[in-house]
């Protein structure tokens, strides 16, 4: 209870009239900058840095937090809006979110995505308070084999949402594995797939492929029908959520929590998996519970791995703060601004300077709060962006996917890239090959592959070392169970219900080719 | 209906004005990383091989503030981060910019690395170059607990197998980490293919791999591990450069000429104008760098970021850069990378 204590004194030193005014323009700021196509957190951080220097420590870092919260959300709202993810942690929002944003719920997106944020981001930033030391000692132990099985899961996960027809689910995944496999393989050195085109050798970035696939390869198949289908306009729909919004986004918030902390804590853990992780859990519940729309727009297809996002992104501060290690690209900005600060991160940072660290953590918590209440008012006003008519907002939204893919490097040939990637999404529609094994293949392949080679360079080639790290076993299990259960439960008693929610499992990718039609 | 047409086109133009000025904000956060070419005569362009915050960003950004507080540049910079294939694609835009006088480049011994692995078909010394402006040490880093206790031990593990120590780098082959325990090898005559090397992304999952003790040995830029360094969760059993450096957990390291191993290894940057410049330009562009690393500032600036300040131009940058570009290339050969 120490630690309490200390984080009131934090709040004490952090909560005057000046320090809040400096954290309502931080997530101002900060959620306009991430807005921006192309623009991730770490781009927004990074950007609106110098903004902080030269105020006094405290008010630079409730500023800061203020700015880090902002551009995270601003994210998920280009995401969820307009179908165009910044970062590989949002490609999951933006499944169900713009699903629910074409039905006219857009606001009720926006809002549970802010309710899940804050929810998430304040449990884990008290996890971080109490654990942080005691976390971060365990996590370094966690080595390859683990981070492997943990792909083998999420790998056998994907086989879950191929779709009605398994045959296409798997084209479309192995097409996202190759996309994954272009570029310099970091190990040796060599070029894969990069047709001596130097560019191509850096990899494809996760992000210009689901802009590609999604935003621009569904803009082109509205594009393709807009003379035949009625030029309807996206309905406006109830500017709040309903008590049965709120009802279904608890149990999705609090167990996107659970999935994404732990992964943000672990070295080289990230949001990819947690987020994925959330999205195929929830699926799974709604379907057992017999109101499954996802494919529809469900909303707990966006507060899961929203929520999971978030707590992922509270749960890097455990390294950072207690080993010195930044582990994302916008964790390692951060470290990078805390030193600015005077702050030197490390396993004495909490002894040496408390008072620094508890005011940081305070500001984390404010800065949350202030994004709740700036952002959920705001919500039904970005909801209102998509009443432009059809013409127009898939202009615009090209506009935008275009910029944000140029942005990211300012390569022209990204563009020439996103237009391939924007006809592939195109073909694939017009085949109804599912578009998220693709995106999963392209996270996933190259996670997998480098966990694999990295266990297997320190092993000398000696596969038994995948199975070398309890907690790799433990996963390995936890993966046979989920592959021979199913199977197991249906020969024993092939109960009706059973087999409904199997089916109902199976079919729902058909009801968004439906919708896409 | 007329009154319904125009309430919809009233909403319209509302959504398609805030629409506007969204794409109005948006130029205006992109626009100060676009190129848009020197404005006046004196303005000069500063190419960047890699993304905003990294080790050549830095040093570039900082030696352009140097110059520009101190009004040693004519005009003001334009700083344009060129990313991709490791610098090879920001080195063909300067070899493309053949005679333009006013543009220049950060590279340094990455870019040698790269230049070659992503098989580029021109040198570092094929453009001009200009000035070398700091050199950043390597180390040999172990976890506390290790049974290596000086840089001899390690070196007694690999002659008896090299294949029974596993190292690891910040750096793809090719790379300063990477090139670094290669060279090391060579110099204390065991044969680099026989090691075992682990690639990690940068030195942050490289100190997790040594804090979980994954593997035995890293090899990095000794900058990036002052916190663990001073804490004594790793040490530092050598450093790589000609004399020792500061810190805590650090000083107490001896160079490995010291350890009685023939080798000097170096990370370092510098700046180069492109191919086709006039003798007059090139000199004029030195003499701005001269000036800028007599400064207090740049001084200032190299003990902030502990950066070692080896300052070369001209002839003996050029025939530095040519002994590197060879040890680049005899170490990819003897490792069957080229």
């Amino acid at each position: 209870m120490d630690n309490l204590g200390l984080l009131m004194d934090g709040f004490g030193a952090v909560l005057t009239p000046e320090n809040l005014l400096y954290a309502v323009i931080g997530v101002l700021l900060g959620t306009f900058v991430g807005v921006l196509p192309g623009i991730g957190p770490a781009m927004a951080v990074a950007l609106l840095l110098p903004v902080t220097y030269g105020l006094e420590p405290i008010s630079a870092f409730i500023m800061f937090a203020g700015i880090y919260y902002g551009g995270m959300y601003g994210g998920s709202t280009t995401a969820i809006l307009l179908n165009t993810p910044g970062e590989s942690a949002s490609v999951m929002t933006a499944l169900e979110g713009n699903l629910m944003a074409r039905a006219g719920r857009a606001a009720q997106a926006l809002a549970t995505a802010a309710i899940g944020s804050f929810i998430a981001g304040t449990i884990g930033t008290l996890l971080v308070v109490f654990f942080a030391p005691a976390l971060a000692s365990v996590a370094v132990e966690i080595g390859a084999p683990t981070y492997f099985a943990l792909m083998v899961l999420a790998m056998v996960m994907v086989t879950s949402v191929l779709g009605g027809s398994p045959l296409r689910g798997f084209i479309a995944l192995f097409l996202g594995l190759t996309i994954g496999l272009v570029g310099l393989d970091l190990n040796t050195g060599q070029s894969r797939l990069s047709f001596d085109q130097p560019l191509l050798a850096d990899r494809i970035d996760v992000v210009v492929v689901a802009v590609g696939i999604f935003a621009l390869g569904e803009a082109l198949w509205v594009a393709a029908h807009l003379r035949r289908s009625p030029a309807h306009v996206i309905p406006v729909g109830r500017p709040w959520m309903s008590r049965s919004d709120l009802k279904r986004s608890w149990g999705p918030w609090l167990r996107g929590t659970a999935y994404g902390f732990p992964f943000g804590a672990l070295p080289a853990g990230g949001a990819e998996i947690p987020t994925f992780l959330s999205y195929i859990t929830e699926k799974r519940i709604a379907a057992r519970k017999g109101h499954d729309d996802f494919g529809k727009g469900a909303i707990e297809g966006v507060a899961g791995p929203e929520a999971a996002n978030n707590a992922s992104a509270a749960g890097t501060f455990v390294p950072l703060l207690a080993l010195g290690l930044p582990v994302t690209a916008t964790s390692a900005v951060m470290l990078a601004a805390l030193q600015g600060y005077g702050i030197e991160p490390g396993p004495g940072l909490m002894t040496d300077q408390p008072e620094l660290v508890w005011a940081l953590l305070a500001s984390l918590l404010i800065g949350n709060v202030l994004l709740l209440v700036l952002n959920l008012p705001l919500a039904p006003l970005w909801a209102k962006l998509l009443r432009i008519p059809r013409p127009q907002l898939y202009a615009g939204i090209l506009f935008f996917a275009a910029l944000g893919a140029y942005a990211a490097n300012l390569q022209a040939f990204d563009l020439f890239l996103l237009l391939l990637l924007g006809l592939l999404g195109l073909m694939m529609r017009r085949f109804a090959l599912p578009v998220l094994p693709l995106i999963l293949g392209v996270i996933l392949g190259p996670l997998m592959e480098f966990r694999l080679r990295e266990a297997m360079a320190i092993s000398g080639g000696d596969v038994s070392a995948l199975w070398s790290e309890p907690l790799a076993i433990v996963i390995y299990v936890v993966v046979s169970i989920a592959v021979v259960a199913p199977f197991a439960v249906r020969r024993l008693r092939p109960t009706p219900a059973a087999v409904a929610a199997d089916q109902s499992l199976t079919t729902d990718n058909v009801h968004t080719e439906e919708k896409v039609r | 209906m007329l009154r319904q047409r125009t309430r919809r086109t009233g909403r319209t133009r509302r959504a398609a004005a805030a629409l506007t000025a969204l794409a109005g904000v948006v130029l205006l956060a992109t626009g100060c990383g676009v190129t848009r070419g020197p404005q006046t005569a004196d303005d000069l362009t500063m190419l960047i091989p890699n993304s905003p915050g990294g080790g050549y960003d830095q040093t570039g950004r900082t030696a352009i503030a140097v110059m520009e507080n101190a009004d040693i540049s004519p005009g003001s910079f334009e700083v344009t981060n060129v990313i991709g294939a490791g610098g090879s694609v920001a080195m063909t835009r300067l070899m493309n910019a053949d005679g333009d006088e006013r543009t220049m480049m950060t590279a340094g011994l990455g870019v040698v690395g790269s230049l070659y692995s992503f098989g580029a078909p021109y040198k570092l010394d094929d453009a001009t170059p200009l000035a070398q402006l700091i050199e950043d040490q390597e180390g040999v880093l172990v976890p506390a607990d290790s049974p290596f206790k000086t840089i001899d031990d390690l070196v007694a593990a690999w002659e008896k197998d090299p294949d029974s120590v596993v190292i690891g780098g910040g750096s793809s082959p090719g790379g300063p980490d990477h090139l670094f325990p290669m060279q090391l090898a060579t110099a204390v005559g065991v044969d680099p293919r026989e090691l075992r090397y682990v690639v990690y992304d940068g030195g942050g999952p490289l100190t997790t791999a040594l804090l979980g003790n994954k593997i035995d040995v890293g090899f990095s830029g000794v900058g990036e591990f002052e916190g663990p360094l001073s804490s004594g969760e790793l040490r530092l059993l050598a450093v790589s450069g000609e004399e020792r450096l500061e810190g805590e957990g650090i000083s107490e390291s001896p160079t490995l000429t010291e350890a009685g191993i023939d080798l000097v290894f170096t990370n370092w940057r510098g700046v180069f104008a492109p191919p086709g410049i006039s003798d007059e330009r090139r000199d004029e562009l030195i003499a701005m760098l001269e000036e800028m690393h007599d400064t207090p500032e740049w001084k200032q600036a190299l003990e902030d970021n502990g950066w070692i300040d080896e300052f070369k131009t001209g002839d003996e940058f050029t025939t530095f850069l040519q002994e590197q570009d060879e040890r680049v290339a005899t170490t990819l050969e003897e490792l069957d990378l080229l």
